[in-house]
């Protein structure tokens, strides 16, 4: 059942993007295990704001997992302890009564800390801008079903599309590697018909421009996947791998 | 160029490499097993690679492929340790599925060359370079290598078989049993770097799937271990021996 819990919440607060930042140690009490990680965060807030304190600034939109927005690296995990789910989807029911939960922002060198526990994610939405689309042409709409597309393969490419663009990969990856983002963006389109015509050129420019804005090498340690929201599979990696090196053997 | 400037490249480059000497290591255990059926059969092998003009290119070819290994490695930490930024977690957890030798590999990595160093100096300067350069490095003759592992491992060794013009005087006892266990350390750095390295570079590489990725890490495990057991049964083999002339 779920109860009332009195816990100390450790935040790195960082005033701006090159301050120095360092840990604070806030005490909450009576927080219900009901509530969502967030929700703790918001009282944590109204708390500092009633002290006349800065509360402390953290990404989040939607509230339901689906945006990507939210972040946070809880107890040494992207998205906190509980696997499969984004911050906003974490209840308080994971920590018990005196736990001293400590949340940093996401670490890497290509998501520089803007504000305390948030971080500049744009370096994902430049590698999305460098080819994560299928041009379009101007023209009557098609019909949905007039491509044939197997179902295994359909499958894939939506388990592939379930990336939010969260960067909780390259946050969990040792190498701060942006691999299994890019991996599950190439593979989304690579794998449809509709994609395919543009797969080489897509892989290259968003290769080329993950490793411009300074994200690491992958080892496939495997750590992306296992802390991503949304599950996406390790395979998705392979077939970046692929596309990447059979473009560039055909140039 | 590519294999140089982007990142999957870089890690083809290790891939392919570290492909190409898990497949020497193979070649490699392959004749030592030679060692427990027939030590003629493993003399013969001395004498058909010793200081012939494929073994010296393969020697080299190999040399070059451990360099670039090594050099990628070390280029490859330093852009990954730059990407990971100079601020650290404070807390950092364990994530199922990931194994702690993924993590690791470049740590493996510099123990295994620790241990190619000794091995070079234990073997190959008493071997080829012996032939080579026709110094006497060795009390054996590189032709008979066997005579010369079984000495290093076991202790046991037939006068007859020292060389002409060697003062030999043996080691202390206690060596022989020293290196096996110094060898069979290495043998269980190779496996972990294995493990993680063999179905790595097979997914750099491309050649896997949704399904293909739990076999190649099958394949992976089974290729390191099967190397290994192959290296670490000629050691164990002559660690028996040694133990065999101590109760004799």
């Amino acid at each position: 059942m779920d109860q009332y819990i009195n816990i100390k919440v450790r935040v790195w607060r960082q005033a701006g993007p090159k301050a120095q930042g360092h840990f604070e140690t806030y005490e909450l009490k009576n927080i219900f295990q009901g509530a969502s990680f967030l929700e703790m965060m918001d009282i944590l807030n109204e708390q500092l704001i009633s002290e006349h304190k800065d509360p402390i600034a953290f990404d989040h939109d939607c509230r339901e997992g689906i945006c990507g927005m939210c972040s946070l690296y809880i107890n040494g995990h992207p998205h906190g302890p509980d696997s499969a789910i984004t911050t906003c989807q974490l209840h308080m029911r994971k920590f018990h009564d005196g736990e001293t939960i400590t949340i940093e922002p996401w670490r890497s060198h290509a998501f520089p800390v803007i504000k305390d526990l948030m971080v500049d994610r744009g370096a994902y939405d430049k590698i999305m801008q460098a080819g994560g689309f299928v041009s379009v042409n101007t023209g009557g709409v098609p019909d949905a079903n007039a491509i044939p597309i197997p179902k295994a393969k359909a499958d894939e490419a939506m388990d592939a599309a379930s990336c939010i663009g969260c960067g909780a990969c390259a946050a969990a990856c040792k190498n701060g590697s942006a691999m299994l983002f890019v991996a599950a963006k190439v593979s989304q389109l690579a794998l449809l018909p509709q994609g395919k015509v543009e797969a080489a050129k897509r892989a290259k420019a968003m290769v080329a421009k993950m490793d411009e804005l300074g994200f690491g090498n992958c080892t496939n340690t495997g750590a992306c996947a296992a802390e991503c929201p949304k599950s996406v599979s390790l395979a998705n990696i392979a077939r970046l791998n692929r596309e990447f090196i059979c473009a560039k053997l055909s140039d | 160029m590519w294999l140089k400037d982007s990142s999957i490249g870089r890690k083809l480059v290790m891939s392919v490499t570290g492909l190409a000497l898990v497949f020497f290591l193979l070649f490699h255990a392959s004749m030592n097993i030679a060692l427990i059926f027939s030590e003629d059969a493993y003399n013969w092998i001395c004498r058909m690679l010793g200081a012939n003009w494929y073994a010296i290119i393969g020697t080299l070819g190999l040399a070059l492929l451990v360099l670039i290994h090594f050099v990628y490695a070390l280029y490859l930490t330093i852009l990954n340790r730059r990407a990971r930024g100079n601020d650290r977690y404070a807390v950092t957890a364990r994530q199922q599925g990931v194994d702690w030798n993924s993590k690791n590999m470049l740590v493996l990595g510099f123990i295994v060359l620790g241990f190619i160093v000794l091995h070079l100096v234990n073997f190959w300067s008493k071997m080829q370079f012996q032939e080579l350069f026709g110094v006497k490095t060795g009390a054996f003759d590189p032709q008979n290598g066997a005579a010369y592992v079984k000495y290093l491992f076991s202790g046991i060794y037939d006068p007859a078989a020292v060389q002409e013009g060697v003062a030999f005087t043996p080691w202390a006892s206690w060596v022989h049993p020293l290196y096996c266990v110094l060898y069979l350390v290495w043998l269980g750095a190779i496996w972990f770097h294995l493990t993680h390295g063999i179905w790595s570079a097979l997914h750099t590489i491309g050649w896997s799937s949704n399904i293909w990725l739990k076999r190649i890490k099958v394949i992976g495990c089974i290729f390191a271990t099967l190397i290994v057991l192959m290296f670490a049964s000629v050691v164990v083999y002559y660690l028996g021996m040694y133990f065999g002339s101590l109760c004799a």
